[in-house]
């Protein structure tokens, strides 16, 4: 009787709350959601403009985004998913759960136009080093390789950087990415799990240099105030990662979803993500960028497989990564 | 019995059922070639780990159960904490003596040795005998303390040399442990992927987990997945088994006087000991200082959503503590009754479960009844239980069976009550293992990641969830703030009910 | 009366057949060479051992659905008689009330049993701050307040000296005189037969004999007997 009449209840409540206002689901990766991440922030911006209530769903990284969606399929509550990037932009089409999304300006260091995704953050994959300790960091994998130099990494089974370095090797080097892996094999300490073990065994001292992104060392200057970090310039180019958004087909509130994807591009948003999220802003606001960014370096080559290219490329180059490690 | 042989199906098919979710999407059912190296790492890291954690327990917990110094009891408390430690917390934390820039290195560079690099197997080995040597030490000091002091007295009034001493008392003992043991650790490092990847040096170092993690996150092969758990299932089964056989019964008989310390030996015994001591207490308790000293600064600037992460991780632990010591309970005196193999491999079937297949499964099995990240905690708790369930009942099924041997017929013939049985006679009798193994099973839910990233919704982080959101955001100090704030609740926790437990005891 | 129909113990490749009764109140002693099933015979009257033929009649009722506690006996074993945890009262509220509620009537029962066997104040201890002797008449105590129509003690006095035992036999011929107890004592020693028991069943070769007045046995020994005296 009692449970009856709690279901009951917990229903009414459950569907008065419908009634009043909709609510827009958002997928999204652990790190967007904590008081000091993107999240809050533009949950408050957004719910004052839509008369909604944006509720936010987390699930670990990019990776497991996707392999959540398809865990749900077509009956998924999503309705748009936040934190993809353009490694699993093929698969996540081929599930056909995404829907068309309206093209938007965007001020990317490459071409960008995907029907079904927006790009709302992206940055160039780098080495970042202590630069008290190395002064004269390698300009090039080839001059890393050849250095006694130390560096982490990350597993591209288990972690989207990780990924991107393989796939930055690979695009760099093409039919020399095993040789170039095989250099590199004594430069590296470990191959950790994920980003978060790698960077901070960095912080600890455990490596000369560590995978990450260009703009890391815009974080310890802006947060810390600390100008000891700086990410080597490599000649061949950078790999970039450029973050997406979609709408889910399935949606029950398109509009909204549309609305909240608008949103996403707006200079209020844009300003939040990029001192969350340390990353470039898809599309620069009018304010530009906050003081400090312009330390950053600025490749001259930016690299990138097209989706349906890195999609078809990642399994090779994973096994020529392991391959060549394993020696 | 048919609670327990209900409760024992309930974890088969949990564990089971995960993998057969996954299996009933799968598509495909191949295994990758790299799949059969990381087979063969897995084996040998986990054989190698089990070996050494159980061998050096030995003589570690003798020194302990023999010795009395100021401390001691400390020090046997702070041996539960590496168990609490979130595993980016505990590498770093072996990392700041053993790493690049740490005190060993400095030794070794000022006395003009070459460098010592923790990277490789060695280091894997190292840092799961770090996890893993606290456990076995303390399940076998039980074991020591469970030889009534009369045999010591009656061997030594019989001048028994300590050679024949230990194979008379104290071999049988450890017969009847280390097995047992030897599989727990085993098992667990069989499903741990993150310290074998980061310690290991590259992915040489790859184990069956990190091919399920891979399987299922960026490939989406389900089947594949499936298989990698079945094969892991196996293993474990397999290996349940075998220690099964090997494992004897001690036989000592009960004794009167569980109180007295054991002999003391004098001479290059006892600096051995010592040596012993010191030499263990060094190797567990510096990482775990270096660790939670970096976190002192930052605890004057912890980040908004600590408290509730504690409240939320501090009610977790304890329901996951008292889910799984019930069941725990209920298995053992099952198994304490007769041979119920059935029941003993269930217990033991957890720790062959990956994580990540297990929460892969209950999402696919939940989801048409509620939105997962609504059951985020009570998940996290139903998983941390059964996680932990296989320590609690290695703790306490030799004494189960010991009490089982020794009073039952006297239970029996004076017409005990089931309820008096088990109020009066059984759980004062187990208060010990049962409480220590609940303060473990707490400070094991607390410290764990698992399940919880793939059901987290925007609310109801816990403590170990919110280290690693700092650590992604940069925010390494607040990170080592929270985690101090983790180990010292979770330490807390354990002490606290590993007093109640000495309390409950027999005094 | 105690009634061994035709009963036969198996186990492994041992037997033991016994087919004999003994009267309520009698003193009786099982003796002979260990091994041969001294203890087993005990054990299946106590139900603890399930007979593979025959029965076990009490007053005419067979015994065998009766779990342990149920069955008209109490039982001293050769050790592990009190919980080591529990005090020597709590040992012996054991004997009067399986579930351990405590009440007045209760504890002065206790209080007297413990004065009876000579531990009078002694009832907040705990077994192991007892000698060895008053560890066995705490045991006895408890049978005293059990007074089950039948106390089955298997060698339950072999770890005291000589002058001790020989106290603690009188003690026990006391409490089943008190009791009306029909005593049964496994012994191997002849002495603790010759002693308490007035008869005596030889319990060797696979046979536990019928019962014979225990002053007669030791005066004209059986050949099984005068095997194991030697």
């Amino acid at each position: 009787m009692k449970t009856t009449l709690l279901a009951a209840g917990l229903f009414a409540l459950a569907t008065s709350a419908m009634a009043e206002t909709p609510v827009l689901t958002v997928l999204t990766y652990d790190s967007f959601i904590p008081e000091w991440g993107p999240g809050p922030l533009i949950e408050a911006g957004f719910e004052a403009t839509c008369a909604c209530d944006l509720q936010f769903v987390a699930a670990g990284d990019g990776a497991a985004i996707l392999a959540r969606l398809k865990l749900e399929g077509a009956g998924t509550d999503v309705d748009v998913v936040l934190g993809l990037d353009t490694s699993l932009t093929a698969d996540a089409t081929a599930t056909g759960l995404f829907a068309p999304v309206q093209p938007a300006p965007n001020s990317l260091p490459v071409a960008f136009a995907d029907p079904n995704f927006l790009p709302f953050d992206w940055g160039w994959f780098a080495m970042v080093y202590d630069n008290t300790k190395l002064t004269t960091p390698p300009t090039s994998f080839e001059e890393l390789a050849a250095s006694d130099l130390k560096i982490l990494i990350q597993d591209p089974r288990s972690s989207t950087p990780g990924l991107g370095l393989v796939m930055w090797v690979k695009a760099a080097y093409g039919e020399r990415a095993p040789e170039i892996w095989e250099a590199l094999a004594d430069n590296i300490v470990t191959v950790t799990p994920g980003w978060t073990e790698a960077y901070s065994m960095f912080l600890s001292g455990e490596a000369d240099m560590v995978l990450s992104y260009t703009t890391s060392p815009a974080y310890h200057l802006i947060a810390e105030a600390d100008v000891s970090k700086s990410a080597a310039l490599f000649s061949e180019g950078h790999y970039l990662q450029i973050e997406v958004a979609g709408k889910l087909a399935a949606s029950d509130a398109p509009a909204l979803a549309d609305a909240f994807l608008t949103y996403l591009a707006s200079d209020a948003a844009q300003g939040v993500l990029i001192t969350t999220n340390w990353m470039y802003p898809a599309k620069t606001p009018q304010a530009g960028l906050p003081a400090g960014f312009e330390t950053l370096i600025q490749p001259a080559t930016s690299l990138l497989f097209a989706p349906a290219e890195a999609e078809s490329l990642r399994a090779g180059a994973i096994a020529e990564w392991q391959a060549a490690l394993s020696k | 019995m048919t609670v327990a042989r209900a409760l024992a199906l309930g974890i088969a098919a949990l564990i089971l059922g995960s993998a057969l979710l996954l299996a009933q999407r799968a598509e495909t059912w191949a295994l990758a070639p790299a799949d059969l190296g990381a087979l063969r790492f897995t084996l040998t890291q986990a054989g190698l780990s089990a070996a050494i954690s159980a061998l050096l327990a030995v003589p570690l917990a003798r020194a302990l159960h023999r010795r009395r110094f100021a401390g001691r009891g400390a020090l046997i408390s702070l041996m539960a904490a590496p168990f609490a430690l979130p595993f980016v917390v505990a590498v770093l934390g072996l990392l700041t003596i053993f790493g690049r820039s740490g005190p060993v290195n400095m030794i070794l560079a000022a006395l003009g040795l070459p460098a010592f690099s923790i990277y490789g197997l060695h280091g894997v080995v190292m840092a799961n005998v770090f996890f893993n040597l606290p456990l076995a030490t303390r399940i076998l000091l039980h074991g020591w303390q469970g030889i009534p002091a009369e045999r010591f007295r009656l061997a030594q009034s019989l001048s028994m040399p300590p050679a024949a001493q230990f194979r008379h008392l104290e071999l049988p003992m450890l017969l009847a442990q280390l097995p047992g043991i030897a599989l727990v650790v085993f098992l667990v490092c069989l499903t741990s992927f993150a310290i074998s990847l980061t310690l290991g040096g590259g992915p040489k170092a790859s184990t069956l987990e990190l091919s399920i993690y891979q399987a299922l996150r960026f490939d989406f092969d389900l089947g594949r997945a499936a298989l990698l758990a079945s094969l892991q299932f196996v293993l474990c089964a397999l290996v349940t088994l075998a220690a099964m056989r090997v494992s004897l019964p001690a036989g000592f008989g009960a004794g009167l006087d569980l109180r007295g310390a054991a002999p003391a030996p004098k001479g290059w015994r006892r600096g051995l000991d010592i040596v012993w001591i010191l030499l263990a207490a060094a190797y567990l308790l510096a990482p775990l200082l270096a660790a939670l000293i970096k976190g002192v600064p930052g605890l004057s600037d912890l980040p908004p959503g600590t408290l509730p992460a504690l409240a939320r991780s501090v009610a977790v632990a304890l329901g996951s503590a008292l889910l799984c010591a019930c069941t725990a309970l209920v298995l053992a005196l099952a198994a304490a009754r007769g041979p119920a193999r059935g029941v003993e491999l269930a217990a033991m079937l957890p720790l062959s479960a990956s994580g990540l297949v297990l929460g892969a499964g209950l999402f696919i099995a939940i989801r048409p009844f509620a939105p997962p990240e609504t059951l985020a905690l009570p998940i996290t708790l139903l998983v941390n239980a059964l996680l932990a369930l296989p320590f609690l009942f290695r703790l306490l099924l030799p004494p189960a069976r010991q009490i089982h041997q020794d009073y039952s017929r006297l239970t029996d013939s004076l017409g005990l009550s089931p309820t008096t049985r088990l109020r009066r006679i059984t759980l004062p009798l187990l208060a010990r293992p049962l409480f220590y193994g609940a303060g473990l099973a707490a400070a094991l839910s607390m410290g764990d990641l698992g399940v919880i990233t793939l059901f987290a919704g925007s609310q109801g982080a816990t403590l170990p969830l919110l280290v690693q959101q700092l650590i992604g955001a940069y925010r390494i100090e607040q990170a080592a703030a929270v985690a101090l704030i983790l180990v010292t609740a979770s330490f807390t926790l354990f002490t606290l009910l590993d007093r109640l437990g000495n309390r409950h005891a027999d005094p | 009366m105690l009634t061994l129909e035709a009963l036969r113990l198996t186990q492994d490749d041992f037997t033991l057949t016994a087919d004999w009764s003994a009267p309520e109140g009698a003193h009786l002693a099982l003796i002979g060479p260990s091994g041969a099933g001294k203890t087993s015979l005990l054990m299946a009257i106590a139900g603890f051992f399930t007979p593979s033929a025959g029965r076990i009649l009490w007053q005419g009722r067979d015994l065998a659905d009766l779990t342990p506690g149920e069955r008209p006996v109490t039982i001293l074993f050769q050790d592990q008689n009190l919980f080591p945890h529990l005090t020597i009262a709590q040992n012996l509220i054991l004997g009067l009330s399986p579930d351990m509620k405590v009440t007045d009537p209760i504890r002065a029962k206790v209080e007297a049993a413990l004065e009876r066997v000579g531990l009078g104040g002694m009832g907040a201890r705990k077994p192991a701050q007892l000698s060895g002797g008053q560890q066995g008449r705490a045991a006895l105590a408890r049978a005293l307040l059990r007074a089950r129509p039948m106390l089955l003690l298997d060698e339950p006095f072999a770890a005291l000296g000589p002058g001790l035992r020989a106290e603690m036999l009188d003690l026990l011929g006391e409490v089943a005189d008190e009791t009306g107890a029909l005593v049964i004592l496994v012994s191997h020693e002849p002495r603790d037969a010759q002693r308490f028991a007035v008869h005596t069943s030889v319990v060797a070769d696979g046979l536990a004999s019928a019962l014979v007045p225990t002053a007669e046995l030791f005066a004209n020994p059986p050949k099984a007997l005068s095997g194991y005296l030697g």
